[in-house]
């Protein structure tokens, strides 16, 4: 595997990337190994079959939303850059770091990791869930003994509770409301990450 | 209710006017045994029609009376009132029950004459609880924790023996338990075999208490491989105390020290060649698939007797031969062995658990053996149980500097608390010598006692324990729809990422050993069938569905009737309309436009593919009242009812009564089958252009089938999707063989250099029943008519995929394996 150090100076830009994130070099290293794993051509950036390659996406209902969350609209590779700020979104949050009054959010702070959530939901990037898209959430979400009554149902129901201005989607704003209750540091985070 | 209650009263009229005479009857016949022969021929008066024969049947008869018992223990304890079994855990009732009966016998005036003997508990029923352990291990997850399940099996027993030991001796030293004949060295033999935590009690009471699978599998494995050490140091000490005190210098230690290293690697490593073994045979026992699964059981066992022969350690020769021949007998035997096997395995360890804790009941009951030093057993108690905790959480502290995941204290304390001793500890204790050690009845009492209190009072505590230090979940009918939908979506979401970052210990040990192994030991121990299956199916498959799509469209649009493939509710509605009924009407069409394939069509096939692609849409749609009350609690119902479930609530658990992973494998299939449709949908659609309504002209199919056999389409335009097939292979059915070289020889085939096996999984990957990827959707080709392929992959296949095709696969399967025989020249 080579020393921590070698492997860290082969990445560009690894210090920026470190500041960014807040991932140790031990995780990048680990991301890295990752990275160029799931690379099989060595192309340097992935694509999106690279992502398909991974089985046990295929078992997720959303899975194919959240390979497509990985790429930029319109571009079709993900660099090394790239893969790891958007992993960043699931390191558990730093409850011990303190709070610097001019830097920039963390990655993983907890409005950002709903931005990532919401993103998911809202394909259009319109900034809007619209009850279509939350159809089709629903819909790869729930099984197939579900009719697209019942579908329908649940989806006005849902943004009934959550719309609070009356324009039958769910902004941002909102869908950050409705969450306040949610542990979104638990349910957002993956500890491996820390 | 009532059923138990009858249950419980046919136990007891059962044993009360069956059994006691049969006791009476054997100690009272036990001199004539001998002579049976003769004994009727003293007697003989007359020609007797009938005689009573209980000498001839007198052993095994006995025998399968204890394990009719316990069969009977098992069922009345199951069947009892739901409010006890939750309660308590099983092998605690069982072993109340035990008191019971061994209560009733000895009420029947009988000294106890049926002890769990050491010898019968070690060679008759540990094995078969062990093996069943190991054929099931979640190997991934062990080897992947390996290291810190080996610090806890090591070292966490030996601190415990040693401070248990000294403890104990310095209590005695200090006068708290009397007079006893009793030294430092027995202190500490007794010491290293109450140490070890206990495979079988660990497995009873965590099957009640579902715990994370690090947590189960570092407890787990720390009970399986700590025989290792116990083994040694039991021999070690009981080798100590023979020769006397002063005998003992450093050479002696450090042979103790060497001994360890021996008794382990040297039992493993017997395990694993019993394992190699293993593997060549099923490997070759193509022609006759009925004695394979009675292989998996006698070579296990001879791994066990063998490594016991050669005073190795057998737990963990037999442990290892598990865990190295899953992979391989699972992908070698015919799936109706597999299955034998796995249910047998099941029912042995079953019984063997249970004749277990029953007997440890019924051995209670005996006046003999009970010696009552309360300090001595108090201490005992007091010392296993601190101890147990203060190793956990020091071993715990250094393991966490290096870990990836650290172990959180929940967990650390989940660990302690599930330090439990069994039946293995009282074998031991059994065994001791009484003239080396004339205290082993003191022993023995504390043993019994420190397995009671542990098994009873532990596993009673333990669900309590395990949901009071729990973080309090929301009440579900307090969430709304919107939380609810969310939480669930972000379990997806981070099963998502945890599978996109890759397992902890994916690095490059494990790939290095991953490519070792599929190249080489796979060769060797693998049938070559199941070995081609497992790295072609993959990609083969998804081939297949590649150009059957791309085929099926451009035929479909040659023929006109393309609509359906659009958009489904379409096809719904287009159906319903022109014809009515059945989609059996339309099947003359879509036939007719397939037959250019020079396919034979079986008649069946066709509706399940219209059946298939086809969501139940309604079609109508009723406008519905948004505000009813109705609705709400529908909807909650609904999402309750519907949702997915996240992989990352079931990852593999270890039960010791089902084998099936713990989820819905409908829904798993359920799942994959429609990301692969959607998938193909959005590669049909990439390819076909976006807009529906364009008529396809020549020049498109040309530049399709160009591109087809350009081999990799061009990066430009064309969503994820396409490509994405790769991950549609995994293993099912229908590969022909020549099929299968046409495409690697003409070179038409789809390239996908990204569709290799996939790094994450191999263990996986040829264990169908294990794996969590189920089916694909075959394509519409092959779900007409399958092609041969090998014979358990074949009819494995249909029993995966969902309901609908799985009749006509099965038919169209039978006609074509009678026709293909000639697959055979395939072999090596």
């Amino acid at each position: 595997m080579g020393s921590t150090n070698s492997t860290l100076l082969k990445i560009p830009n690894v210090e920026v990337l470190m500041q960014e994130t807040g991932f140790s070099p031990a995780h990048i290293i680990r991301l890295h190994d990752r990275f160029k794993a799931l690379d099989k051509e060595g192309r340097g950036h992935l694509c999106p079959q690279d992502f398909g390659a991974i089985k046990e996406l295929a078992m997720n209902p959303i899975g194919d939303r959240i390979i497509g969350a990985f790429f930029s609209p319109g571009k079709e590779m993900v660099d090394f850059h790239t893969f790891v700020k958007i992993l960043a979104h699931f390191r558990p949050v730093d409850k011990d770091r303190p709070k610097e009054p001019n830097s920039p959010e963390l990655i993983n702070s907890r409005s950002n990791k709903l931005k990532f959530a919401f993103q998911l939901y809202d394909q259009d990037k319109d900034g809007k869930i619209s009850r279509d898209e939350l159809l089709k959430v629903l819909r790869a979400m729930l099984g197939m003994q579900v009719t697209e009554e019942q579908l329908e149902s649940i989806a006005d129901r849902t943004i009934q509770e959550a719309d609070l201005d009356r324009d039958d989607a769910i902004s941002f704003e909102e869908f950050r409301k409705s969450l306040e209750k949610v542990n979104i540091d638990h349910k957002m985070s993956i500890r491996f990450l820390r | 209710m009532a059923s138990s209650v009858y249950l419980c009263l046919l136990r007891a009229v059962f044993l009360v006017c069956f059994v006691n005479p049969l006791i009476q009857g054997l100690s009272g016949d036990a001199n004539v045994v001998q002579n049976p022969h003769h004994e009727l021929e003293e007697n003989l008066t007359g020609l007797p029609i009938v005689t009573f024969k209980w000498h001839h049947v007198q052993t095994p008869y006995l025998v399968i009376i204890w394990v009719f018992v316990a069969g009977l223990a098992k069922l009345s304890v199951i069947e009892l009132n739901h409010h006890v079994t939750s309660v308590i855990p099983e092998s605690g009732l069982l072993i109340i029950l035990g008191f019971i009966l061994g209560g009733i016998v000895w009420g029947a005036g009988k000294a106890q004459t049926f002890k769990l003997l050491p010898p019968t508990f070690f060679y008759y029923l540990l094995p078969q609880i062990i093996l069943d352990a190991s054929y099931f291990m979640p190997n991934k997850l062990f080897f992947s924790n390996l290291g810190a399940i080996l610090i806890y099996a090591i070292f966490g027993t030996c601190w415990n023996a040693a401070t248990v030991g000294l403890s104990l001796w310095g209590c005695y030293e200090a006068g708290a338990m009397g007079n006893l004949d009793i030294g430092l060295l027995q202190f500490l033999l007794f010491g290293s075999l109450i140490a070890a935590v206990d495979p079988v009690a660990v497995i009873a009471v965590f099957e009640e208490v579902h715990v994370n699978e690090v947590l189960f599998i570092l407890v787990f494995g720390e009970s399986l491989l700590n025989d290792g050490v116990t083994v040694v140091l039991y021999n070690v000490f009981d080798a100590f105390v023979a020769l006397g005190g002063p005998k003992i210098d450093a050479a002696e230690i450090f042979k103790g020290i060497f001994s360890f290293v021996v008794v382990a690697f040297g039992g493993s490593f017997l395990g694993v060649v019993f394992a190699i073994l293993l593997s060549l045979l099923t490997r070759c026992t193509k022609h006759i698939q009925i004695i394979e699964a009675g292989f998996v059981f006698v070579v296990g066992y001879l791994a066990y007797l063998t490594a016991e022969m050669l005073s190795l350690s057998a737990i963990l020769s037999i442990t290892f031969c598990g865990i190295c021949c899953q992979k391989y007998v699972n992908a070698n035997m015919d799936e109706k062995s597999v299955t034998t096997v796995r249910h047998a395995m099941k029912v042995l360890a079953n019984g063997s658990e249970t004749m277990i804790f029953v007997f440890l009941g019924v051995t209670a009951i005996d006046t003999e053996i009970w010696v009552w030093n309360t300090g001595f057993i108090l201490l005992t108690l007091l010392f296993v149980f601190i101890y147990r905790i203060i190793g956990v959480f020091l071993l715990t502290w250094m393991l966490n500097k290096f870990r990836l995941v650290p172990i959180e204290v929940i967990d650390q304390v989940v660990m302690s608390y599930g330090g439990l001793r069994g039946a293995v500890a009282y074998g031991l204790a059994a065994m001791l010598d009484e003239d080396k050690i004339p205290e082993k009845n003191l022993m023995i009492s504390t043993t019994l006692i420190v397995v009671y209190f542990t098994v009873i009072l532990q596993g009673l505590t333990m669900k309590p324990l395990v949901q009071w230090l729990k973080v309090k979940r929301a009440a579900h009918s307090d969430l709304k729809l919107i939380e609810k939908l969310n939480n669930r979506a972000f379990d997806h979401i981070l099963a998502a990422v945890e599978d996109i970052c890759g397992r902890i210990g994916d690095n490059w040990w494990t790939r290095g050993w991953n490519r070792f192994e599929e190249n080489y030991i796979s060769w060797l121990l693998m049938k070559p069938k199941a070995r081609r299956n497992r790295d072609y199916l993959f990609s083969i498959f998804h081939k297949l569905n590649l150009e059957d799509a791309v085929n099926y469209v451009s035929e479909g649009e040659r023929q006109g009737s393309l609509g359906f493939i659009r958009s489904d509710e379409a096809a719904n509605v287009d159906f319903k309309k022109q014809f009515d009924s059945e989609f059996t009407d339309v099947m003359p069409d879509i036939m007719v436009d397939m037959s250019n394939y020079e396919l034979e069509i079986e008649n069946v096939s066709v509706t399940s593919i219209v059946k298939d692609t086809i969501p139940s849409v309604s079609l109508d749609i009723h406008g519905h009242d948004r505000k009813n009350a109705v609705d709400d609690i529908n909807a909650h119902h609904l999402l309750q009812q519907h949702l997915y479930r996240s992989r990352k609530n079931h990852r593999h658990k270890y039960s010791r009564s089902h084998f099936s992973i713990n989820q819905s494998e409908d829904e798993v299939q359920e799942i994959f089958q429609r990301t692969m449709r959607s998938r193909l949908e959005s590669f049909k659609s990439a390819k076909m252009g976006v807009n529906p309504a364009k008529k396809i002209t020549k020049h498109h199919k040309k530049e399709l089938t160009h591109k087809m056999a350009n081999g990799h389409p061009d990066g430009t335009g064309h969503l994820y999707g396409d490509e994405v097939d790769s991950a549609v292979g995994s293993e099912t059915g229908a590969i022909r063989g020549t099929f299968m070289r046409d495409m690697y020889t003409v070179g038409a085939g789809i390239e996908n250099p990204v569709f290799l096996p996939d790094m994450d999984s191999p263990t996986h990957s040829s264990l169908p029943w294990l794996m969590e990827t189920e089916a694909v959707a075959p394509s519409q080709r092959a779900q007409r008519r399958l092609p041969w392929t090998p014979n358990r992959l074949r009819r494995l296949a249909p029993m995966r995929i969902s309901t609908c095709s799985t009749d006509s696969f099965l038919m169209a399967d039978l006609e074509e394996h009678e026709e293909q025989p000639q697959t055979d020249h395939e072999e090596m």
